[in-house]
């Protein structure tokens, strides 16, 4: 505690500029307490300034520090309200970038309110010039923070039982073309795609009230298209009405509108906020509502690896906030996602309890404390010929989102539907029967398709459809191989 | 109709030998296995009866077949069966697996009633022409 003792002394307070390193905001020697948040942050530092500086000047930036001293640092216990970096090391194969570890005092935030947890960590220090740029990696949340949230009112186990669907992914389909339908043409497209097998259907993130289809047309057609869906199959059927909207007034009202129609989801943008976001959780909790997330916008500070959030960090803070489903990426799709990097995302969705795999991007053990799962959906740019790969690579307990390769099939939406349908229940059946489903996928597929004609054409039409594109956010470790 | 309740109702009805490999798998995974029977469809039926009480310390999919065959002798035909896997790990502590094995004959299916209201409103129920039938003689 070197550092203690140095800033415990009176020169300390002298008016002036100081080195966040010696106004203590570093101590290599601090052990982090259960319940303090731990933060990695990434850091590339301007030419020419130290990287513990750099780290230092983030911890102080981030928890109480300003650029000068100030005398009023006396007024408080300021050695509990500094952050303290207790560990910088250099990013694997990057040079001039470090992985900054900086632990916070529980005592710095307020209780259940993401807005205030944010605030504190990326609120100011993003723009901080002595950094070329300053990425947040990962959070350890302690147990002790974990329990002031809610987190999903539902949850995979209790969606599941509501739904009365086990042992296979959901299939959904965003209702495509995304503007334009009016709510009768609408309608069709969420009836057509029900019947024919998908388990939900979903507006799409810009899908609000526009001059095209009034929300409330909207929610009366695709309502009317749910109940005959769940009278055509005997299944029940969900369509995901989009309650994002400019006030909360707006999206309360949306919100009971859609509870009195009878459905059984309702879905929000991350646009909306966090506090939004929370506001609606809650909601969703005092009205047995399963609440979907659609990620809109987060690529705009996600993807880029040196700069911004990582899309691990958001979907920590979404579970304490309380969502039932949370788009988490598809691989394969035609959206950004290293397979590596999206399992870590997916299991921070789904497990009671992460430990640290930094080969997923996971850097910290994570106790979720009983808060409930949230279900990863996987949308954009994916289909039936790949549904080996999509249940090896994303497992059971998701949602599989088939917009275009659902509505886009040439015997109709139905056919498309029922063809994605047979394809998932072909591929569970055969993975638990033990066969490889990796290695024997299409044959899986192409088997089933010989009694089912929407699924031979689904496979034939888009059997060249891959997105293949390196990664821009991919992990920086790799596995090392330890001869057995 | 073909109410498309289950895991595999998508699939040609599945043969003895699937069966038995589906519960193999479920008890490699230590889960529990019950055998549900129904004359009432309804996709909001959550409690099927149950062919006694599910098989907790079962260790041989033969188990289950043989029960399934002891089910299907009174019900075949006559009523919709369906065979769960329940999983007791913490956290978890509900259904991992849910699939129909059997079916009536005939699926006559559902009919939708709309009751209207104000503000173009309507009341949606789900009703059963099966269940038009006192129950035990529905099929």
């Amino acid at each position: 505690m070197g550092n203690v003792s140095a800033t415990a002394h009176k020169s300390r307070y002298d008016a002036g500029v100081m080195k966040y390193k010696e106004m203590g905001y570093f101590d290599l020697d601090y052990q982090p307490k259960n319940t303090d948040v731990l933060v990695l942050f990434r850091i590339t530092p301007q030419d020419g300034v130290d990287s513990e500086e750099a780290a230092a000047a983030v911890a102080g930036e981030s928890s109480t520090a300003t650029w000068t001293v100030v005398w009023t640092d006396r007024l408080t216990a300021c050695e509990t309200y500094r952050a303290k970096c207790y560990r910088v090391d250099p990013v694997p194969g990057q040079e001039g970038q470090y992985f900054a570890y900086i632990a916070y005092d529980l005592a710095l935030f307020e209780p259940g309110s993401i807005v205030n947890l944010s605030a504190s960590i990326i609120g100011n220090v993003f723009g901080f010039k002595p950094l070329k740029a300053l990425r947040l990696e990962d959070m350890r949340l302690p147990v002790a923070y974990v329990k002031t949230f809610d987190g999903p009112a539902t949850g995979i186990v209790v969606e599941r039982e509501r739904l009365d669907k086990f042992g296979r992914p959901l299939l959904g389909a965003t209702v495509k073309p995304k503007l334009g339908l009016s709510g009768r043409n609408y309608g069709r497209v969420v009836y057509e795609a029900l019947k024919g097998g998908l388990d939900f259907t979903k507006d799409d993130e810009n899908i609000n009230s526009q001059p095209f289809m009034h929300w409330r047309d909207r929610f009366l057609y695709c309502m009317e298209a749910v109940n005959r869906a769940q009278a055509m199959t005997g299944e029940v059927k969900g369509t995901y009405l989009n309650i994002s909207a400019a006030t909360m007034e707006d999206m309360y009202e949306r919100a009971e509108f859609a509870k009195e129609l009878g459905s059984a989801i309702v879905m929000i943008d991350l646009v909306i906020g966090y506090t939004a976001i929370q506001s609606m959780a809650k909601w969703a909790r005092r009205n047995d509502m399963i609440l979907h997330l659609h990620r809109a916008g987060h690529s705009t500070y996600t993807r880029q690896k040196s700069h911004g959030v990582s899309f691990r960090v958001i979907a920590k803070w979404m579970r304490l906030a309380g969502v039932d489903h949370i788009h988490a990426g598809t691989v394969v799709g035609k959206l950004e996602g290293d397979p590596f990097t999206t399992r870590g995302y997916y299991d921070i969705c789904r497990e009671t309890h992460n430990p640290m795999r930094l080969e997923h991007g996971i850097f910290f053990d994570q106790d979720w404390a009983g808060l409930r799962r949230m279900m990863p959906v996987a949308s954009g740019g994916i289909h039936a010929g790949q549904m080996h790969q999509l249940l090896d690579l994303l497992g059971e307990d998701c949602v599989l989102q088939f917009g275009g390769g659902t509505i886009g099939h040439p015997m109709g939406i139905a056919a498309g539907a029922t063809a994605n349908r047979v394809a998932l229940e072909a591929m569970v059946l055969a993975r638990n029967e033990g066969r490889d489903i990796l290695a024997e996928g299409p044959a899986i597929l192409h088997a089933a398709a010989r009694g089912c004609a929407p699924l031979a054409q689904a496979l034939e039409v888009w059997k060249d459809v891959t997105f293949n594109y390196a990664s821009t956010d991919t992990p920086d470790f790799v596995p090392t191989l330890t001869p057995a | 109709m073909h109410i498309t309740q289950g895991t595999f109702s998508f699939l040609p009805d599945l043969t003895d030998e699937q069966i038995t490999a589906q519960a193999k798998y479920c008890l490699g995974k230590g889960w529990s296995l019950n055998i549900e029977f129904t004359d009432d469809p309804h996709p909001r039926n959550t409690y099927w009866e149950m062919w006694g009480t599910p098989m907790f310390d079962l260790k041989d999919p033969a188990g289950l077949m043989y029960e399934l065959a002891e089910c299907r002798k009174v019900h075949a035909g006559r009523a919709y069966i369906r065979v769960s896997a329940f999983d007791a790990t913490p956290g978890w502590e509900s259904l991992r697996l849910s699939f129909i094995t059997d079916r009536p004959a005939e699926e006559p299916g559902f009919m939708l009633q709309r009751q209207e209201r104000g503000g173009r409103m309507i009341a949606y129920t789900t009703r059963a022409y099966a269940a038009d039938r006192p129950a035990g003689a529905r099929y």
